[in-house]
């Protein structure tokens, strides 16, 4: 009675809402559960992964042979991981010697220290460091490679092999492209009709034919073009056939830039009176080139996927050095621990290269949008 | 004084130096000159080489004797037949193992990019799961994968794994049954002929009587019941006039049957997965291109949802979808080049491999594919330029 008479109203408290809205049960209602055809779905992937994932753990880690170094210890009937093991320094650096494979590590932890200042937000000098890994550090990495200099023992690039072959294929065919790219984009943009077809007909042409051909081609014709007497290693010939491969490809994601860059910026730098050069160098590639950061990552995961090829020419890199493991009489019959971990080595390196690059696609997504 | 004025005021005439115009020519005469100059190098040091190592030149090696047999090929062929047969059945093989892993990369493709749409958590969580798996990995690795760790790993004919009898699985390649055409099977192509040619004037009156009367006529159905139904009656009225060539083991191997070979089953597995990865991500950038506004509009007029896929979604979607769709496609003809790794024999493997080494002649042949390549990419793109034109909405 009494609180009636203060006249105060009492609401009623809210009801909970109904356990199968929220929570687990709600989240499985909603996202797995929504409807009749879609709990099918989901019963039959929930089959799929029962009847795939434990045969494979169980292979891959609980029946799988872990120590010992010869072919006896692989006797549970799961992955042979021994033969990885025994295999990991041919896999890697190819036949280098085995005393000398400091040198490649040296290479590529410089590099690693190089580069991690440029992730870095606030650090100062970025381009010089930029450049310097571009133009300086090429030639350090050379000397470490091949030697013959400094005291160093030379090795012939025949002993190159293994994952540090696939890691300069892919570094060589990238920095090497990138300018010759640069160059081809502008030609292709320009409004010289001469200069201009042969750069669309360049590019065009090496677009058009498959990666395996022009290996073939820098292989068997290459030393065909050359006068008499010069040689050239067999090495530098990939390379020189997966440069032009490449810098096709770069000239049109760096057109994709120039074409992004508002034709304000372009009429600008005319009525500053800035000559071609200089209007480009200073105006227009700084900003292209950052739209097309994204771009280049994604076309050097491409190449680092294609590196693989020149396996065909009788290169070794890091499945070329699995594939002539397998050959081993000692390991017949191992080819699936080969190839899964070769698979593992270049999924870690394109994955998280693919994930950088779309991660710098949404952090540089900001100028020159649109609405 | 009036005169200088006038004079000052004039834009100057630049100086011949100074000349946009005259410099553009003499930059152009100078790159030209340069490239003419690199590329008669080219030839001269080609010839002078070519001569002192006894190679001969032109495409006169065409006609003669190949020698050497070639595993699958779909036109006759044997060690007596010349080279450019070699070139053709090489072509042939490649044309084959691109449209069927073209068929089949689309229809994965499509199926796992909307599966990775879905509502359906834990569908879209593995259809990402498999694109990030595939296309992560070196496709040569795939195509190696499947021939030489699980094709080749297969059991011997004997013990092949076979389903119902009538497919087998083994290491010398997967065997299907091939259906046999008797006599009286003309009829029902005719009448398939017959179906199609009414489906479509079926459509026609379809449409014309929405446009004039808003009355719908629902063809789907329709139409399959005439594509479907109607060559299986004429089927079943003359007397059932095909059967089925099973394989069976005879001796070491199996006979009759239609074979596949595990060079190209392993090709075409490692193709088709390879490029659906890429397609899905294609068709699922496509879906979502098209913005919600789209979807909210049509529900706005009342439109259910089927309609809304096929009268807005889908049609907007297509045209983001189709020019990258078109470069996977290429991208899958040029990638059906690794054949030659696991000895498929394409045109890469039996002509700018075997040919090549027989003959020397490595200048035509390198020229040759290349052509090919460059023919197909461009014969691809142009009916795809084709379709992407009627396909692209027409705006006002």
């Amino acid at each position: 009675m009494a609180e009636q008479i203060s006249g105060q109203h009492q609401p009623h408290p809210d009801l909970s809402p109904p356990v199968t809205t929220v929570g687990v049960l709600g989240w499985l209602r909603q996202n797995l559960f929504s409807s009749p055809v879609n709990s099918l779905f989901t019963l039959a992937m929930i089959y799929l992964l029962y009847i795939s994932i434990p045969p494979i753990i169980k292979w891959a880690f609980i029946d799988a042979d872990w120590a010992g170094s010869t072919r006896e210890a692989c006797d549970s009937g799961g992955a042979c991981w021994v033969f990885v093991k025994v295999r990991f320094s041919q896999f890697m650096y190819g036949f280098y010697p085995e005393d000398q494979t400091w040198r490649v590590n040296m290479a590529f932890l410089l590099l690693i220290v190089l580069s991690i200042p440029l992730f870095i937000k606030s650090f100062p000098k970025k381009a010089w460091l930029g450049a310097f890994i571009l133009c300086i550090y090429p030639i350090i990495a050379f000397y470490l490679f091949y030697g013959d200099a400094f005291g160093l023992e030379r090795i012939e690039t025949t002993q190159w092999g293994g994952l540090m072959l696939t890691l300069i294929l892919a570094g060589v065919g990238i920095v090497a492209a990138l300018p010759i790219g640069i160059v081809l984009a502008l030609g292709r943009r320009s409004n010289m009709p001469i200069v201009k077809s042969i750069c669309i007909g360049f590019i065009e042409f090496w677009r058009g034919v498959p990666l395996i051909t022009v290996l073939f081609m820098s292989s068997v014709m290459l030393p065909l073009f050359l006068p008499e007497g010069v040689t050239i290693d067999k090495l530098l010939r990939a390379l020189i056939g997966i440069v032009l491969f490449q810098s096709a490809y770069m000239a049109e994601v760096v057109r994709g830039g120039l074409q992004a860059i508002p034709k304000g910026q372009y009429e600008a730098a005319d009525a500053l009176g800035l000559s071609y050069w200089k209007s480009m160098t200073l105006i227009i590639l700084p900003q292209a080139l950052k739209l097309v950061i994204p771009g280049i990552v994604n076309t050097f995961i491409a190449l680092f996927k294609d590196t693989t090829l020149v396996l065909i020419i009788g290169l070794f890199d890091l499945l070329g050095m699995i594939q002539a493991a397998f050959a081993d009489p000692k390991w017949l019959g191992y080819a699936i621990e080969g190839y899964v971990f070769a698979a593992l080595v270049f999924w870690i390196f394109c994955y998280s290269m693919s994930h950088y690059s779309q991660r710098l696609e949404r952090k540089l997504h900001t100028g020159h949008k649109r609405n | 004084m009036a005169v200088d004025e006038k004079e000052s005021l004039a834009p100057a005439k630049p100086s011949l130096w100074r000349d946009p115009n005259a410099r553009a020519i003499v930059f152009q005469v100078i790159v030209l000159a340069a490239v003419t100059l690199f590329i008669v190098f080219i030839i001269k040091n080609t010839l002078h080489n070519m001569e002192s190592r006894g190679i001969s030149t032109g495409f006169d090696f065409l006609g003669n004797e190949s020698g050497f047999g070639i595993l699958q090929s779909l036109i006759e062929y044997n060690e007596s037949s010349t080279y450019g047969r070699t070139f053709f059945v090489g072509l042939l093989n490649t044309l084959l193992v691109s449209a069927l892993g073209i068929f089949f990369a689309t229809i994965l493709g499509f199926a796992i990019g909307i599966a990775r749409l879905s509502r359906n958590w834990l569908v879209a969580k593995l259809a990402m799961v498999y694109i990030e798996i595939f296309r992560n990995i070196p496709l040569l690795l795939q195509i190696f994968f499947w021939y030489f760790a699980v094709l080749r790993a297969l059991p011997g004919p004997r013990q092949s794994l076979n389903v119902g009898d009538a497919v087998f699985l083994n290491n010398r390649g997967l065997y299907l049954p091939r259906p046999v055409f008797e006599d009286g099977f003309g009829l029902v192509l005719w009448v398939l002929g017959v179906a199609i040619i009414a489906t479509m004037v079926m459509t026609r009156w379809a449409k014309r009587r929405r446009e004039a009367s808003g009355k719908v006529f629902h063809t789907f159905y329709a139409s399959l019941a005439l594509l479907i139904g109607l060559p299986l009656l004429a089927f079943l009225i003359s007397g059932a006039p095909m059967s089925w060539d099973v394989a069976a083991l005879k001796g070491f191997n199996f006979r009759g049957g239609l074979g596949v070979i595990p060079e190209l089953a392993a090709l075409l597995f490692a193709l088709s997965i390879y490029t659906a990865a890429f397609i899905a991500e294609i068709v699922r950038a496509g879906i979502q291109g098209v913005t919600h506004g789209q979807t909210e509009a049509a529900r706005a007029l009342g439109l259910r949802p089927t309609p809304i896929l096929h009268l807005i979604i889908i049609p907007q979607a297509m045209r983001i979808i189709i020019p990258p769709l078109t470069s996977q496609y290429l991208n899958l003809i040029k990638n059906s080049s690794l054949a030659t790794a696991i000895g498929y024999p394409d045109l890469v493997a039996v002509f700018a491999g075997t040919t090549l080494n027989q003959t020397g002649q490595a200048v035509e042949v390198i020229a040759m594919t290349m052509a090919v390549y460059l023919s197909l990419s461009l014969l691809t793109s142009m009916f795809m330029n084709w379709f992407n034109a009627r396909m692209a909405l027409v705006e006002r």
